[in-house]
This record gives structure tokens, C-alpha cells and sequence, in this order.
């Protein structure tokens, strides 16, 4: 903003006010008569996207707080408990774990329209180091966040993540010391990371003032790079800019909606469904996917100092890319050369993202490291050049005229393409060698998808009958049994259920621990007292609990299944792999090698299970007339646990299909204002 | 265009406002939701039995449920005598004896055991009436649990619960 403010207010109360703090001018200076080059595409709405899902996610984050207990022991927990009892626990989660992955997509989007129209050069070098600043401290914000559920990867990332200080010659061990408060992540590491996390986005909302006055200051870039030169070229922010971004925005929370109430997992690992066990390395550890390319950079090098430092200074060379690049010109409308290289360095990152993902051996190495070459040579090498040996077009004289000759903006097509496939769950699960299971119809698969309550029903009767001696479910209650979109026993039934399951209860006065009858509201009772109990009594295997089994599972979906799965909304991995393997008992191959105390599965990632084949035909006596075969036994069973897993997915695709109507009609009627409110700019 | 009479354009202004902000409210509706008790306090606090066996007479006890003490006193044939023998309209919050026990179980007495003055529990077998009385600021209760003297406006409130047999009673 320059000049004084032009507000003049009317009512004696804002004058009051505005002698004294002139809140409203500036409100008025900076975002109602603020002026902004007439031709900005759709491309300049990702900044307001992103104060928006900043604010979500403080919301939701804060929120989440008064229901989730940072300790080693509890969070876990605390984190299901959440998602199952909390109102609307499930949508909050949700929606923060998502909104992370949204702000991420977001913030990559925006960056690349930086470096395609030139937005980070003078007058702008220190909006965009702002910007830079901020980029670093949401990547930390969200490793930090990620760590918060305690899961397998929560743990494991946590452990990778800090053992990269390490590498710092003579002080690199003690400060890992320091960071973990310990001698390996544990409890200390969480709650620092808990109190971190809370404080982090409030220090990128401090430094977002800063952004979007050093903005201000300067103005906005534009599509053509040619800084407005006279009132013509400008449009008062209100209305315009504002409905039009309003619009935008919408259309962006109908891709948000999307993943939040339909495919809620699709970005997140399965494997941290499985809570954190510090004796068991994942067979992949991966980050989220918007870590990924610089996961590669760093495993690409085979120096531990170097990869850190690679890691660190592809970040940070960002900040230099206003001297980097010496061209005069800022768009690459207008340098056809930069432009080819600008998408070549596109693919590269889509690239390295994907690689990010693969397992560090063989051709996806060699692959990594021409890729991580490629990105500092462009930063580095290609950049500086450019400059000097590129010919661009020439300039329009001004935005008006560039927009009344019809200057199209290229349309960057390929960058939502590129975007949307950088936000590819780039999950490598442990699925090495093993076949993909096959696809099972689920009545509960689809975005109008339910459970059939009388297959619940039979599976949790498969339960009880079978797992239930090995396999704990200690996530729930006897009363969800009752609860609607599950297997919807009565009141009367749950109770009589809960009662013929004897619960520990006490102490008594005497200071003795004694057993009771269930009651709706006690958890399920594990079969055994402790893991080494549970251990002993299965050759050395631990049962996993189940309450989450439905979720903590999935295969290898490979491209381009993985970009299908996001239109038809495959949620449904856990199931299908669940049926696989009790179908999957087989002989072992002649040349297979099958250690001791192990059955040959051909689903089970490295085809030796533990479990001894638990179904056979004829063993749960169905009443209903369903077959009393495994295979409808398998599919009942995987039935009842995605329920235990998800016990709110009917209500979440319910009010998922309000929420879409809802956004979709808002969307539409925010087009036709947007068009309204442009009708008289765009006739002249 | 005048700008006296309404227009399609004011009309699409005033839709999509009106649409915005019925979203707006919506969007408020979990994050308000989420503060209310969750379905695991609420099954928590689901009606508990207590055995009344055990208790013999003259003796209280205290239960917790709904995280609030709840005093079970068996009263003596004296106690149930005092409280039952006195002016009502008399009392500082004027309530019979026979309004704060079952029918047929006077020996029984259920009450919330927060004191009605600024909520200190107060302490069994207690004070002039040998009711209970309240150590924080005096409040003095009778054997039916009414006020008689101090600060405190109102008899302990009775919880809700029936006799399941005449040894259980259910609370809530």
C-alpha cells in the first residue's frame, strides 16, 4: 500500500475507531481498494488457498488438541479414540491429516507459478525468501505432526528424519542426543515434538504477514511480467479479485471434500495404522508424499554427509533463485527456451517424487541420481545461462494491451496434471514378490456405500468363534455393536453380548483384582494378559490386534492403477489383502525354503505366515443360509473388521454427499457472481 | 440499470451470500459439536448397581458416578425418627422426609454428596443433627440430608435411582 488510506468512514463509531487504530483503513487500503493487474489467472488464487487451509488447519489442529494425549503410551489411542467417540472425531482428523496433504499441494503449485512467471524477481526477492522461510517451516510442521500418531511410520520417519543430524562432523551425535531427549526417539522426543508442532504454524502465520505485506509493497507479478503502468492495467481487489478467488477456492474444497469424506487413507501410509514399535523396522519406510523428492535426493547420494547436505541445499538454493536466474525477462510466456526448460525440471520433480517412493535399489538408484544431478544443474548451470544465451519475444507494452489482443496465458494444464500426480500416495508396502490380492465387491465400496448389517453380523460371529482366542480388538466397545452403520445388535442384545464376556474390574477393598460380567460399556477383553503371554501361546508370533487391521494393510498398486484408485475410490485394499490371505493357504513351492513354525501363504509378503491356517468349510454354523464355505467366512470376517476399522464410514459418505451438493451449487453460483462482477472489465 | 428496484444481479448476489453463510454455519457445527461429551463419557456415565448388603446400619458410604460422590446411608431407627419428626415449613428449604426416600425403604437414604453452598463434600455422621456437615463454611444437614444452618440454600439434591430388589438399588 502507499499513500494514506482513502477510507473515509461514515458511522461516528468507525470514525472513533479509526482515529485510534486504523484497522479498517488498512482492511480497506490492503484488500478492498487494493489494486491488482486485471489479467491474473487462476494461478495467482493458490495464495489465498493457502491462507485458507492455514486457518483450517490452526482449526482443526486445535481442536484435535483437547482430545489427543501426547504420550508414547497413550497416543496412539488417544488418536482412535478420536476417530470412534469424539462427534464428529473422524471428520476433524480427517480433515487435518488431508488438509496437510492439500496445503502441501497447494504450496507446490504456488512455487512453480513463481518460477514459470518470474515472480521471485526484483522488486520481488524478498517476498519470495519470505516465501521460502515459510515453505521450511511447513516442512517441518508437518514431520512434526506426522509423528503425533504414534504409528510405524510416525516412529520410523521420526528415527530417519533425526538421525540426519548425525552427519554433521563432531557435534552431529550430540545434537541428535538433544533432539531426541534420550538415547533413541521415544517419550521426550514426542512431547517436545507435540508442543513444536502447536507452536509452528502460529510463527508461519507471522511470517505470512510478512509475505503478504512485502507483497503489498510491490504489487503483484502478472502473466505477462509487465508491471501495470497505468490505472487501466488495475482492478480494485474488491470485488474482483476477491469473488474470483472465492470461486477458485470453492472449486479447491470440492478436491479437498473429495479426499476428506471418500478416500480419507489414500495419501497416508497403511502402516502407520500399526502402532509404533521400536523393535520392528518397516520393510519401506517412506515419508508423506510431499517429502518425496527430497527423499530421493538424499538417498541418491551415496555420502551420508553429502546426501544431507544435498537434501538441505536443494531447498535452500530456492532462496538464491532471484540471482540464479539472470534473464531480464520475467515470464516464460515470453522466453519460448526457459519455458521447455521450466517443464523439463517439472517432470524431473514428478520424477524424483516417484522415485521417492521405490525401494533404493537397482535402476530406480541410477535413475535418482540423474534426476538429482538434472535438478541443480537447472538451478546451477541452466538458470545463469539462460539468461545470456536466451532470445525472448518481445514484450507487450502494458497489460491492457495484452489483454485486448487476446494474449492467452498458456495454459498450464500439465502443472495440475503434474501437481495432482506429485499428491500420488507414493505407498511402497512391503508387498515384494507377493501377487496383488485379487478385487472383492463390497457393499460398502463406492461413495453411496453401506455395510450389510447381517454380514457384520455373521463376521463378528466368525470373530468369536475363531479369531477372537488369539487376536485382541481392544479398540472397541460392546455398545458400538449397537451403534448405527455397524452390525446394529439392539440394546438387550448388546448387553447380553457384553455379559458373556468376563471383564477385570478392581481393585476391591480387599485390594484384590477379580473378574465381572461384561457391560455395553467395557472395551473388548484381550485374550491374553500381555504380548510375551500371547507370544508364548503362538510359537513366537504376536496376533496383532484387529481393531485397525482393516486399515494397517494394503499392496502395491503400481501406475496408472494408483491414479485410477483416486476417480473410482478404491478404499478397500485392507479387505481384499484380509481375504487373500485366508484363502491364500497353499502348498509350498519344492524350491520354497519354509522356516520353522511358519504356514506358506502365497499373499503374505514374504510368503511365510505364522498363523496356521485358521478357516475351513463347515466350522461357523451360519443360520441365515449363507454358504459355510472359507471363502464366505474370509469375506464376512474382512466385512466385520472394516466396520471395526471405520466404524463411521456410513455417516462420513453421508455427509459427504451433502457437502458435495453443497460446495458444487456454491461453486456455481460463485461463478456466475464472479462472471458478473468481470462482465463490465472484460467489455472493455 | 436502476438501482431502485431489485435486479437479477442483487438476486445472485443475495443467493450466493445467503448460500455462503449457510455453509459457514455448517462448517461451525462439528467444531462446536466436538466439545460435547463423547460417546465413551457418555457410556461412562451409564446407570451403575450398588449392593446395598454389605451396608450395615448407621453406616455410609460413597459411591462415584457421573464423577460426582453420591452418600448411601442406612439409616438407624432414631435417624430415620429425627428426620422424619420435624415442622417442614420450619426448614429453610421446606421438604418432608418421605419426599427424599423410596416408599418402603425409609432405612434408605441416596443423596449427592455436594455441598449446595459452593460444593465442598460434605462429611457423613456429622454436626448437631448427626446429618452431615460441610467443613468449608459451616453448612449444617440433618439426617435426610436437608439444610438447617449455614450459608448453604438447599437440601442435597437426590440422585435418580430405583430399587432394582431390596438389597440394589440403580443409580441413574
Amino acid at each position: 500500500m502507499s499513500g494514506p488510506s482513502t477510507y473515509l468512514p461514515q458511522n461516528r463509531f468507525m470514525k472513533w475507531l479509526e482515529a485510534r487504530l486504523p484497522i479498517m483503513g488498512l482492511v480497506h487500503s490492503s484488500f478492498i481498494v487494493y489494486p491488482v493487474p486485471r489479467n491474473l489467472n487462476y494461478w495467482w488464487t493458490f495464495g489465498g488457498i493457502l491462507a485458507f487451509m492455514l486457518a483450517v488447519q490452526i482449526v482443526t489442529g486445535i481442536v484435535l488438541v483437547m482430545h489427543y494425549t501426547p504420550h508414547v503410551d497413550h497416543a496412539f489411542n488417544s488418536v482412535e479414540s478420536i476417530m470412534r467417540d469424539v462427534n464428529y472425531g473422524w471428520l476433524l482428523r480427517y480433515l487435518h491429516a488431508n488438509g496437510a496433504s492439500m496445503f502441501f499441494l497447494a504450496v507446490y503449485i504456488h512455487i512453480f507459478r513463481g518460477m514459470y512467471y518470474g515472480s521471485y524477481k526484483e522488486p520481488r526477492e524478498v517476498l519470495w525468501i519470505l516465501g521460502v522461510i515459510i515453505y521450511l517451516l511447513m516442512m517441518a510442521t508437518g514431520f512434526m505432526g506426522y509423528v503425533l500418531p504414534w504409528g510405524q511410520m510416525s516412529f520410523w520417519a521420526a528415527t530417519v528424519i533425526t538421525n540426519l543430524f548425525s552427519a554433521i562432523p563432531i557435534v552431529g551425535e550430540t545434537i541428535v542426543t538433544w533432539l531426541w531427549g534420550g538415547f533413541a526417539v521415544g517419550n521426550p522426543t514426542l512431547q517436545r515434538f507435540f508442543s513444536l508442532h502447536y507452536l509452528l504454524p502460529f510463527v508461519i502465520a507471522g511470517v505470512v504477514v510478512l509475505h503478504i505485506w512485502a507483497l503489498h509493497v510491490v504489487g503483484q507479478n502478472n502473466p505477462t511480467g509487465v508491471e501495470p503502468k497505468t490505472e487501466k492495467d488495475t482492478v480494485p481487489f474488491t470485488p474482483h479479485a476477491t469473488v474470483k478467488d472465492a470461486f477458485f477456492m470453492a472449486v479447491f474444497v470440492i478436491l479437498y471434500a473429495w479426499f476428506v469424506f471418500y478416500i480419507p487413507n489414500y495419501l497416508g501410509h497403511p502402516d502407520n495404522y500399526i502402532p509404533a514399535n521400536p523393535a520392528v523396522t518397516p520393510a519401506h519406510i517412506v515419508p508423506e508424499w510431499y517429502y518425496l523428492p527430497f527423499y530421493a535426493i538424499l538417498r541418491s547420494i551415496p555420502n551420508k554427509l553429502l546426501g544431507v547436505v544435498a537434501l538441505f541445499s536443494s531447498i535452500l538454493l530456492l532462496a538464491f533463485l532471484p540471482w540464479l536466474d539472470t534473464s531480464r525477462v520475467r515470464s516464460a510466456n515470453y522466453r519460448p527456451l526457459y519455458r521447455q526448460f521450466f517443464w523439463i525440471f517439472v517432470a524431473v520433480c514428478i520424477g524424483l517424487g516417484y522415485l521417492g517412493s521405490r525401494p533404493a535399489e537397482g535402476g530406480y538408484v541410477i535413475a535418482s541420481r540423474i534426476l538429482t544431478a538434472w535438478y541443480f544443474i537447472h538451478l546451477l548451470i541452466v538458470l545463469p545461462l539462460l539468461g545470456f544465451l536466451e532470445t525472448p519475444k518481445p514484450l507487450p507494452n502494458s497489460i491492457s494491451e495484452s489483454v485486448l489482443k487476446g494474449g492467452k496465458v498458456a495454459a498450464m494444464l500439465a502443472l495440475v496434471a503434474g501437481g495432482l500426480w506429485l499428491a500420488m500416495p507414493q505407498s511402497a508396502s512391503a508387498q515384494e514378490h507377493a501377487p496383488s490380492p485379487p478385487r472383492q465387491k463390497w457393499s460398502f465400496a463406492g461413495p453411496f456405500g453401506t455395510f450389510d448389517r447381517a454380514q457384520v453380523q455373521r463376521g463378528f460371529r466368525v470373530y468369536r468363534e475363531v479369531c477372537q482366542s488369539c487376536h485382541s480388538l481392544s479398540l472397541l466397545s460392546f455398545r458400538n455393536l449397537g451403534e448405527q452403520g455397524g452390525p446394529g445388535f439392539s440394546g438387550p442384545q448388546v448387553e447380553a453380548i457384553a455379559a458373556e464376556y468376563k471383564v477385570k474390574d478392581g481393585p476391591n477393598d480387599q485390594g484384590e483384582m477379580f473378574e465381572r460380567p461384561g457391560r455395553p460399556a467395557d472395551r473388548f477383553p484381550p485374550p491374553f494378559p500381555n504380548d510375551n503371554a500371547a507370544r508364548t501361546a503362538n510359537g513366537g508370533a504376536l496376533p496383532p490386534d484387529m481393531s485397525v487391521l482393516a486399515k494397517a494393510r494394503g499392496y502395491e498398486r503400481g501406475f496408472p492403477w494408483f491414479v485410477f484408485d483416486i476417480f473410482t475410490q478404491y478404499q478397500e485394499l485392507g479387505p481384499d489383502y484380509i481375504v487373500a490371505v485366508l484363502n491364500g493357504y497353499e502348498d509350498a513351492p519344492k524350491d520354497f525354503a519354509l522356516p520353522p513354525n511358519s504356514n506358506y501363504n502365497k499373499y503374505f509378503p514374504g510368503h511365510a505366515i505364522g498363523m496356521p491356517k485358521p478357516l475351513s468349510d463347515g466350522q461357523v454354523d451360519y443360520t441365515d443360509g449363507s454358504p459355510k464355505t472359507v471363502e464366505q467366512y474370509s469375506k464376512d470376517v474382512a466385512a466385520f473388521l472394516a466396520w471395526a476399522a471405520e466404524p463411521h464410514l456410513e455417516e462420513r459418505k453421508r455427509i459427504g454427499f451433502q457437502v458435495m451438493i453443497f460446495l458444487i451449487c456454491l461453486a456455481g453460483l460463485l461463478y456466475f457472481t464472479k462472471t458478473k462482477v468481470w462482465a463490465e472489465v472484460h467489455a472493455h | 440499470m436502476s438501482s431502485a428496484e431489485p435486479t437479477r444481479r442483487d438476486f445472485l448476489y443475495i443467493a450466493t451470500g445467503a448460500v455462503a453463510a449457510i455453509g459457514g454455519a455448517a462448517a461451525l457445527i462439528p467444531l462446536i459439536a466436538q466439545m460435547n461429551p463423547d460417546a465413551s463419557t457418555l457410556a461412562a456415565g451409564a446407570p451403575i448397581e450398588v449392593d446395598l448388603a454389605p451396608i450395615a446400619a448407621g453406616q455410609a458410604i460413597k459411591v462415584f458416578w457421573r464423577g460426582k460422590p453420591i452418600y448411601i446411608s442406612h439409616r438407624t431407627e432414631q435417624e430415620i425418627k429425627a428426620a422424619q419428626t420435624v415442622n417442614v415449613a420450619s426448614l429453610p428449604d421446606p421438604q418432608p422426609d418421605s419426599a427424599r426416600v423410596k416408599e418402603g425403604h425409609d432405612q434408605w437414604l441416596v443423596v449427592i454428596g455436594i455441598c449446595t453452598h459452593l460444593g465442598c463434600i460434605p462429611i457423613a455422621h456429622q454436626g448437631p443433627y448427626d446429618g452431615f456437615f460441610c467443613p468449608c463454611h459451616g453448612s449444617v444437614y440433618d439426617t435426610s440430608g436437608r439444610i438447617r444452618q449455614g450459608p448453604a440454600p438447599a437440601n442435597l439434591p437426590l440422585p435418580p435411582y430405583a430399587f432394582v430388589s431390596d438389597t440394589k438399588i440403580r443409580i441413574g
